[in-house]
């Protein structure tokens, strides 16, 4: 194999890395808070449901869930799986498990609000949504970038989990040109790889921050 | 037929054992300034967030230019109205907070046009000619692009003084305004109020501030653990026998 095959193969792993970092993402920011509005409700029985549900998400290997997300339909119901179901299943299982993580940074944004940004919006008129939404919210969001840089930062390297389930992301097409070319090159490339994400990451996220400080 | 702009009756309110509101009724005509002061813990914040609908009140009734916000029911119980009724009689007050209570994450202009333009569906057009000339009243005409941040105590106490005015309320309450404040900046928010009250602005204050409640108000309402123990003009009060407003007088004299 020469060099250019295995650079096309490893740029193939690494667009699949990217596709699953930007779906989970896509995703799991609003799903979190739509389970944070479940873990906030004041409906017992939906707030113990989200509170499970995080538990539980937080409580098992994320490795395990997309096992469980990629096998369950055959073992628990029978169901055939096709071949591009595992692509979908890397999705659905990163998307639930990230949803949790930043359900948890949006709540811990919201109860750090001080109350009085919800009189002063109340005595203004605003009905609940429009308090959320215009007063809270953006400000939550500040106070919360720190926190989700961090977890972006580990869902980078998390995407290389979906290797259990055989999505060939960057860290599986390295390992198997790794073994089949008996070499620790592709495993270096992989890892200036994910040196290389990170960094354009923080610095995107770094950005972001600066953004929002025009007011304190 | 002249119509109270305020009227509490009965107020009643606990938290937990702890009985705060004993049974508090007034009443605020148009135009009229009224100064609530006591010792902390008389219950006048508490007083003042049950007419404003932020606490419930547990007995008593509440209404604005007539119309009942809260009703006593059978026993005296309130009896809160329709959440759309609540909403329209809402637009009769305005409360401007001790710490504010600005959004820090719109400017000094957005913070007064926000509510009218998105609540009050008003004219954009308008209410920033509206605001502007809000913020030139209070001194403030050359900050409407400033972040809250970036003012003072005081001025920005001035801008959610604004903010509350910009969508026209019929009375205009205050929570200890300047209670936050350094004691240099206390006098620009007292002299806001007195401008206001020169033009005729419907007003209830609570306030530590007893040469300013002397200066601004028609009437004084004294209150202490939870009862009103004295009430009437400045002068009355001022030179009341009742010794619990004596002896809180005397305190606010030695200092």
């Amino acid at each position: 194999m020469d060099f250019s095959t295995m650079c096309s193969q490893l740029g193939s792993g690494m667009a699949t890395t990217i596709t699953i970092f930007g779906l989970t993402l896509l995703f799991s920011l609003p799903l979190g808070l739509g389970i944070t509005f479940l873990r906030m409700s004041k409906n017992g029985l939906l707030r113990n449901a989200a509170k499970l549900y995080i538990s539980i998400m937080r409580g098992t290997p994320l490795m395990l869930q997309l096992m469980v997300v990629y096998f369950g339909p055959y073992y628990i119901f029978g169901m055939q799986i096709s071949r591009s179901y595992r692509y979908i299943a890397v999705i659905i299982g990163f998307v639930l498990n990230y949803a949790a993580y930043f359900a948890e940074i949006y709540r811990s944004g919201i109860e750090s609000m001080p109350v009085g940004q919800y009189e002063a919006a109340q005595l203004l008129g605003y009905n609940k949504i429009q308090t959320f939404f215009l007063i809270i919210l953006p400000q939550v969001i500040k106070r919360i970038l720190p926190s989700v840089t961090n977890e972006v930062i580990t869902l980078v390297k998390d995407t290389s989990l979906a290797f259990v389930i055989s999505v060939s992301e960057m860290f599986t097409v390295a390992k198997a040109l790794a073994s089949s070319q008996t070499s620790i090159m592709p495993y270096v490339a992989a890892g200036i790889f994910y040196y290389i994400f990170n960094f354009v990451v923080a610095a995107v996220m770094e950005f972001i921050e600066k953004k929002m400080n025009y007011y304190r | 037929m002249s119509t109270n702009y305020v009227e509490i009756r009965h107020i009643k309110k606990s938290f937990g054992d702890l009985e705060v509101l004993k049974d508090i009724s007034l009443t605020v005509k148009k135009g009229e300034v009224l100064a609530i002061i006591g010792p902390s813990g008389s219950g006048k914040s508490t007083l003042l967030r049950c007419a404003t609908l932020l606490e419930k009140m547990d007995c008593g009734s509440l209404s604005y230019l007539g119309e009942e916000a809260v009703k006593e029911g059978g026993n005296g119980k309130s009896i809160y109205a329709s959440t759309a009724d609540l909403k329209r009689i809402r637009r009769n007050f305005g409360l401007v907070f001790q710490s504010f209570h600005l959004f820090p994450h719109y400017t000094v202009l957005k913070n007064i046009i926000d509510a009218p333009i998105r609540v009050q569906k008003r004219k954009k057009a308008e209410v920033v000619e509206e605001a502007r000339e809000l913020l030139k009243k209070m001194g403030l005409s050359d900050k409407e692009n400033y972040y809250p941040f970036q003012l003072s105590g005081g001025q920005q106490q001035r801008v959610s003084i604004a903010r509350a005015l910009a969508l026209r309320p019929n009375v205009l309450f205050f929570d200890e305004p300047t209670s936050a404040l350094d004691p240099e900046l206390t006098g620009e928010i007292l002299k806001v109020i007195k401008d206001l009250a020169a033009e005729h602005m419907t007003m209830v204050i609570v306030t530590h501030e007893m040469n300013f409640a002397r200066n601004v108000a028609d009437h004084i309402i004294f209150m202490d653990q939870g009862v009103i123990a004295e009430q009437g003009t400045p002068e009355e009060l001022f030179h009341s026998d009742n010794p619990r407003m004596k002896e809180f007088l005397g305190k606010f004299n030695e200092v």
